[in-house]
């Protein structure tokens, strides 16, 4: 069994929050490797608070499990994951789904000027938008409006 | 107890104990975005205290549930300032603001640490609290922008001030008292800090409600 076979299982493995979008397209699993029998997996959580890390973890468990390896999950807490790091094909999943994906991480400190800006409405693409409320239904969306068409939406936080 | 294992216990005990606190505004704050605003912020707060509490439990031999629960009042190491129990809502933007103020400090030195899990730790955490700070100070601005609201928030920075000192160690309190005095755009007091390890009477009665079904639980029960 090879690491890629690990991957391709993983890729299968829906966020349990936003289930359009999978793992792996989310960019949280850091490193697979399989070595004896065993597949290590090393993966980091969006927002640490997120209580879907235990969900994840028991997800991948299993999957690794269906493919005949014991799973050693390692959880990484540190900056080397960002919302950068969320695939194109994610991204474009999350947009179908009515969630505006993430702005790019900019060097600068993040400020109330950038957050404001007019975002595009992943509805009608309008930018005519703007932020409601910094927090969402979960830690890693923020709520905006959609002066076009009227619609209210999420839209994933830059991390 | 190492100088390491107290420093990631002072920490993850301030953002447990603080998460509580915001946590109380669940349901009732004054409309329903802020209700989500410090729900989130609460839910935060106490994934950073996990993390924390998971890097000192390494070290000491237990886990973070037993450091997070099973510890008498006097055994934690939080600050003053996240135990008062704040039902007025100008207060409770001003413990926020001062809290938030002060942890960006602290979290900007652990970030320097040649500690690798901790600075690790702290770049993480710093990404996720720069939403709580952009949130305190839109308030703080929000509050000083009408006279009422002025008035409220000034008496309650300066009724909190000695305790916000005491969050951080003496070498970056002046970082603290020239940040928030630029944001309010006058002076504080010259005041004693409210350290650390003296605690306020509204711990226990927290601890009580925070630990109870924990207690009320046969030991190793699974949630």
């Amino acid at each position: 069994m090879t690491a890629e076979a690990v991957w391709e299982a993983l890729a299968e493995i829906p966020d349990p929050e936003i289930p359009v979008i999978s793992l792996v397209d989310l960019g949280v699993v850091k490193d697979v490797a399989v070595d004896a029998g065993t597949a290590r997996v090393e993966f980091t959580p969006t927002f640490m608070g997120c209580p879907a890390l235990e969900v994840m973890r028991h997800a991948m468990e299993q999957k690794i499990g269906e493919l005949g390896l014991d799973a050693e999950i390692s959880v990484r807490l540190d900056d080397s994951w960002s919302t950068d790091d969320i695939t194109a094909a994610g991204r474009e999943k999350l947009r179908a789904a009515g969630f505006a994906p993430p702005a790019p991480r900019v060097a600068a400190k993040l400020d109330l000027v950038q957050l404001q800006r007019g975002f595009r409405c992943p509805y009608c693409g309008s930018t005519e938008t703007k932020l409601e409320n910094l927090f969402g239904p979960t830690p890693c969306r923020s709520i905006r409006y959609c002066e076009s068409c009227r619609q209210p939406f999420e839209q994933f936080k830059t991390l | 107890m190492s100088e390491r294992t107290d420093l990631l216990l002072s920490l993850a005990d301030d953002e447990l104990i603080l998460g509580w606190r915001n946590s109380e505004w669940t349901g009732i704050a004054p409309f329903l975005e802020e209700d989500v605003a410090f729900s989130s912020i609460a839910q935060n707060e106490i994934g950073h205290a996990r993390a924390l509490y998971e890097l000192a439990a390494a070290e000491l031999g237990t886990t973070a549930d037993e450091l997070a629960f099973d510890r008498t009042p006097e055994e934690y190491r939080s600050a003053p300032l996240v135990e008062l129990r704040q039902l007025e809502w100008a207060r409770t933007i001003a413990r926020h603001w001062l809290y938030e103020t002060a942890d960006e400090i602290r979290i900007e030195a652990l970030k320097a640490s040649t500690d690798e899990a901790i600075a690790g730790l702290a770049a993480k955490m710093d990404r996720e609290e720069a939403y709580h700070r952009i949130h305190a100070e839109m308030w703080v601005d929000r509050l000083l922008g009408a006279p009422e609201g002025r008035e409220r928030l000034n008496e309650a920075v300066d009724e909190l001030w000695p305790y916000a000192l005491g969050v951080l160690d003496d070498e970056l309190r002046p970082a603290l008292r020239e940040r928030a005095e630029a944001k309010l755009g006058r002076k504080l007091p010259d005041v004693e800090a409210v350290p650390r390890g003296v605690h306020e009477a509204e711990l226990a009665e927290l601890w009580d409600e925070m630990t109870i079904v924990r207690r009320s639980a046969p030991a190793g029960a699974q949630w």
